[in-house]
């Protein structure tokens, strides 16, 4: 039996957190995702300068070399977290994607909240994360990142629809 | 080529074409003078510029082009000084809303040490020590690329758009900045907002765990800027062309780095970037064929004269889709004979197309977007789709914003 846990900056705790409470005798695979979109942003505005600043001063290299070690310390932190041995699998791309890709053979998926967490209630998950919900191939538990609010914040039924007229 | 002819303005357009394209497919990597500098010659000897238009170009360029060296200069020697890893910690240090944080910052690099300097510098700073907060870079990363644009706009030194126009307008360094503050900062703003809402749950697990950082100050480096930015200051006041604060600063950062042994002759050469000042020579003689040759008389009608809003607006929109169609550079040169005669309103409101216009695609144009396409150079361009929704929903509202801004201004200033 395998567990994949998302790792994302901000809510990744929570997620480890489950995988402690829930997954127990579970093989644990914890999957970080750096996302292109940074550092082709900075290569492409270095592009946009028509040619100002020397080669070497590449800032889509640069944050593609911190964004290597950003993950790797994350992945580290989480694995400290989680307290027992785990696979780390570190991934590029689209998180959407490559999460549901990584799920294949998953047993289970974890994945934290990550839209509106002030209140019980719709929207609930980030584009990625709704997009992982609606097409990872295996079971899911989706965790609140924080204590989660209470009851009351639900939000209250809709009116019900006008009367149609005739 | 008889001057003015149909062949003569297709020729020059062609040229201009080869040097755009020169310049962004980059042949075995060379600088983009080496094929700038032969279009410019190609061009002169064709005739589509008189070596005395040529030479007037070239003198008026000249001065615009030491500027920017300075700057590019003083950025690179600032950030050997520790500038930026500093700017990180301060980022780092503060606590709640980070993505207010790093507009503050990257807007006020970009207002006194250029777009360039945030683009290069400031952008791969911000993104680690976003992720060393656990914090998501992506909207900090993208707010950095956005405000290397959109905050160019305060002072003639943010952008070299900028800085041509600032040249031929005859405007003092103060009264730019007077007059663009109100744009700047309306500019900003609606980025900022549109941003809380564009990446409102990326935004909302904000950071968890702010590290503590201990970068030193770097007061040398900081006091050296500081006073750079007065000096513009003075020496508008007293009539002196301000590229002599920037070359004075850059020059006092470079004799310590080298006294200090830190740097070497080569490296400070290096920092002044003095071939693209070779690129930005050649492609003013071009874009003066282009000109000359009927696109400036044609051009003219488009560019209204005076303050009110709506021409103020459609001088901003035309240079924001030329910058788009070419580039922000050509664009300025295209448009400033026709804007600079309709005095500093329809000049800055071109400044506010060309500086926020680029936005729309992560690579500074459409047309290069599209070069990159056809060359299948970049095949695996990710998340395009993400980057050009924020930025048509970004572009139009901030160079509204920001037009709307400057007409307050010139009202209240007066023009």
């Amino acid at each position: 039996m395998t567990v994949v846990v998302w790792i994302v900056e901000g809510t990744w705790q929570a997620c480890i957190d489950a995988a402690r409470r829930f997954a127990q005798g579970m093989d644990v695979i914890l999957l970080h995702i750096t996302e292109e979109g940074p550092a082709a942003a900075a290569r492409g505005a270095r592009t946009g300068l028509l040619g100002r600043s020397h080669p070497a001063h590449d800032p889509g290299k640069r944050i593609e070399a911190a964004a290597a070690t950003a993950a790797a310390n994350l992945l580290d932190s989480a694995a400290d977290r989680l307290g027992r041995p785990a696979r780390r699998a570190s991934r590029s791309g689209r998180a959407e994607h490559e999460v549901t890709a990584a799920c294949a053979d998953a047993d289970l998926l974890i994945v934290a909240r990550d839209g509106d967490l002030r209140r019980l209630g719709p929207k609930s998950l980030g584009p990625a994360t709704r997009f992982i919900v609606d097409h990872v191939p295996c079971p899911l538990l989706l965790v609140w990142p924080d204590e989660p609010p209470a009851l009351a914040s639900m939000p209250p039924h809709p009116p019900p629809p006008p009367p149609k007229r005739r | 080529m008889p001057p003015g002819s149909v062949i003569a303005e297709t020729s020059s357009v062609l040229l201009l074409l080869v040097v755009l394209g020169g310049a962004v497919i980059k042949p075995r990597g060379l600088p983009e003078a080496v094929t700038a500098v032969p279009a410019a010659g190609v061009a002169m000897a064709l005739g589509l510029v008189s070596p005395h238009a040529a030479r007037e170009e070239i003198s008026q360029l000249l001065p615009v082009v030491g500027f920017l060296a300075s700057i590019l200069a003083l950025a690179q020697l600032s950030d050997r000084e520790g500038l930026f890893e500093a700017a990180g910690a301060v980022l780092a240090r503060g606590r709640g809303n980070l993505l207010a944080r790093v507009f503050l910052i990257a807007s006020a690099i970009t207002a006194v040490l250029s777009l360039d300097a945030t683009v290069v510098l400031l952008t791969p700073v911000v993104f680690a020590t976003v992720a060393r907060l656990h914090a998501r870079p992506k909207p900090h990363v993208y707010a950095c690329t956005h405000l290397a644009n959109t905050a160019s706009l305060l002072l003639p030194v943010s952008n070299l758009t900028n800085l041509l126009a600032y040249t031929a307008s005859g405007l003092s360094f103060t009264r730019f900045g007077a007059l663009m503050a109100i744009p700047w900062l309306a500019a900003i703003a609606v980025e900022y907002v549109i941003f809380r809402l564009f990446f409102a749950s990326d935004l909302r697990v904000a950071e968890r765990r702010p590290p503590p950082e201990n970068a030193q100050v770097p007061f040398f480096a900081l006091a050296v800027v500081a006073a750079t930015l007065g000096g513009f200051v003075a020496a508008s006041a007293l009539g002196v062309n301000p590229a002599w604060a920037a070359f004075a600063g850059a020059v006092v950062l470079a004799v310590r780095a080298l006294l200090q042994r830190r740097v070497t002759p080569a490296e400070v050469l290096r920092s002044a970037d003095l071939p693209f000042g070779a690129f930005v020579l050649a492609l003013g003689v071009v874009v003066a064929a282009v000109v000359g040759n009927g696109l400036g008389d044609a051009v003219r009608p488009l560019v209204s004269q005076g303050t009110a809003l709506p021409g103020l607006l459609a001088v901003a929109v035309l240079a924001g889709v030329l910058a788009n169609l070419l580039n922000n550079l050509p664009t300025v040169l295209l448009l400033l004979p026709a804007a600079a005669a309709g005095g500093p309103g329809p000049l800055l409101a071109m400044l506010i197309g060309v500086n926020v216009g680029p936005n729309l695609t992560y690579v500074g144009s459409l047309a290069t977007l599209l070069w990159r396409r056809v060359l299948r150079e970049h095949d695996h361009e990710p998340a395009i789709g993400e980057f050009m929704r924020l930025g048509v929903l970004t572009v139009p509202a901030a160079i509204a914003a920001a037009v709307v801004g400057l007409w307050l201004g010139l009202h209240v200033i007066g023009g």
